[in-house]
């Protein structure tokens, strides 16, 4: 059964119809990059995951379970971190985690923040206000977050913009090693196309609320007449005849 | 509803006061200024009349009891506004937290803050100016809770307001326990209202307390009727309140709202 499952999902606002009736699933062990240029509706679409945003139309499924009928059980199983979305920048460390844990359930949570303050060597911040932390040791605290509940479906929207590219190379790791080590599934932006080769299975391409292509990142480019995962981006964006293009 | 959700919310803000002096010095510092300066006011008044008019009970307790309200409706206010300041609602709202639970930790906030501004005027009237709480009898108990289920419905028709409008939205919360205390009758009876004012005091809970409050002095009586009629107000306009929230919970989770709520970005 796929981690996440999405039917025919749309969104409009008024006249603007922002996403289109995409349909897509990831799979346990799996990191799913969703590509696009500014304003092509992935945020809009992992907001609809995430229940902060209602759908139009179509249905997303976590684990089988509907997020429209079943809210709560189907949260329990999400966790995520996005650039624009600290962590409370009042409250230290430990407490963040204590109390997301507290939100999300956690079963002997004092042990699991242990774990994830050591995972992530958070160790010396955990009286720390998050406000003070520096970008990479915010973005940190909000993967210690986002795996607090060992969710089976985590979203990141960009976790590594802001970073720098040592940073952003551990962030990978960790991401990678979270989608290697348990039947969870990840579902991930970023404008970084070099990460994305590296770090994903497969990449969705969306432009003007529809995906475009789909495909594993190291032999799309290839498929389409571009050189490099780069070019396809820059292609898709400009809205150039991309060959092969759905 | 999870217990442990609802705690959370609670925590948070303990979390926050206790690791802030400038949170926690208000809970009871603006409420013992007003009691230490009405105190002396009513002491003063009384000295004016031959045979004292009895201020203290009726200028401090009325006092006392309006600050409770603003404290009540602050607390669930404050709670909700710290979300708002640290641009949280993405984090909350993305999680399996559910609306009743986030107000349900509001609330209890509100409970415990409250508590502590009421304890506290309390001991500064009755030890500095011998208000005794006792002079109203047992009707100080629906008082107390007219006034609470009145502020808490207010503090949540708030926060409502601020979802809807934007953090700049803030200021109008502020003066709404000034813009009522007019038509509440909270220093003088209702019946020297014009008639309009008075209209729309009768529609207000607090106008029963402080009606009843004047007449529990002077007669030593209240109107169990009263009371049961500033009681239903106060629980239906709790259930409304409450309603209106959902509501517009519901329009920010349609609208996007929720997922792009900033200071930036709503206004």
């Amino acid at each position: 059964m796929p981690v996440l499952s999405v039917q025919s999902l749309g969104k409009r606002y008024g006249a603007v119809e922002a996403v289109r009736a995409i349909s897509f699933q990831v799979q346990a062990n799996e990191i799913v990059g969703l590509l696009g240029p500014n304003g092509a509706g992935k945020t809009t679409t992992i907001n609809m995951i995430l229940g902060v945003l209602e759908p139009t139309s179509g249905s997303i499924h976590i684990e089988g379970i509907d997020l429209r009928a079943q809210r709560v059980r189907a949260l329990e199983r999400t966790n995520f971190a996005a650039v624009y979305a600290p962590l409370p920048g009042n409250l230290t460390v430990y407490h963040n985690l204590r109390i997301f844990g507290l939100i999300y359930g956690v079963k002997d949570l004092r042990h699991r923040i242990e774990e994830l303050l050591v995972h992530f060597e958070l160790e010396k911040f955990r009286r720390t206000k998050c406000g003070v932390l520096s970008s990479g040791e915010q973005t940190r605290v909000a993967l210690a977050k986002a795996m607090l509940n060992r969710p089976k479906l985590l979203l990141l929207d960009e976790p590594t913009a802001s970073l720098d590219p040592a940073m952003a190379s551990d962030i990978r790791k960790h991401i990678r090693a979270f989608a290697d080590g348990r039947a969870g599934g990840v579902l991930w932006t970023s404008h970084n196309m070099y990460e994305v080769e590296e770090v994903c299975d497969r990449v969705l391409f969306l432009s003007q609320g529809r995906i475009l292509l789909e495909g594993d990142p190291k032999t799309l480019p290839a498929k389409h007449g571009q050189k490099s995962l780069e070019d396809l981006f820059i292609a898709v964006a400009r809205d150039t005849h991309v060959d092969g293009g759905a | 509803m999870s217990p442990d959700r609802t705690f959370a919310i609670v925590l948070r803000q303990y979390y926050l006061m206790r690791g802030s002096f400038s949170r926690f010095i208000p809970l009871f510092l603006w409420v013992a200024i007003d009691m230490v300066l009405w105190g002396f006011l009513s002491r003063y008044l009384d000295s004016l009349t031959a045979h004292g008019m009895g201020f203290v009970p009726k200028l401090l307790g009325a006092v006392l009891l309006w600050d409770f309200l603003t404290r009540v409706m602050q607390g669930v206010t404050i709670a909700f506004l710290e979300d708002v300041w640290s641009r949280n609602f993405l984090n909350f709202f993305a999680t399996p937290l559910s609306v009743s639970e986030y107000v349900g930790g509001l609330v209890i906030t509100s409970i415990l803050t409250s508590s502590v501004g009421l304890a506290v005027m309390l001991a500064l009237a009755t030890t500095l100016f011998g208000l005794s709480f006792f002079s109203y009898g047992l009707v100080s108990i629906p008082f107390i809770a007219i006034l609470f289920l009145t502020g808490i419905s207010l503090g949540v028709l708030g926060c409502a307001m601020v979802l809807r409008l934007g953090p700049a939205s803030e200021w109008f919360i502020w003066p709404i326990p000034i813009l009522i205390s007019p038509f509440a009758g909270v220093f003088y009876p209702v019946s020297v209202l014009p008639a309009w004012m008075r209209a729309v005091s009768y529609a207000l809970p607090p106008s029963y307390v402080f009606e009843g409050m004047r007449a529990s002095l002077a007669s030593g009586t209240v109107s169990a009727g009263s009371m049961a009629v500033g009681g239903a107000l106060a629980a239906a306009y709790l259930a409304l309140s409450c309603w209106v929230f959902k509501r517009t919970y519901r329009y920010a989770i349609r609208t996007g709202l929720i997922a792009r709520y900033s200071a930036e970005s709503v206004a």
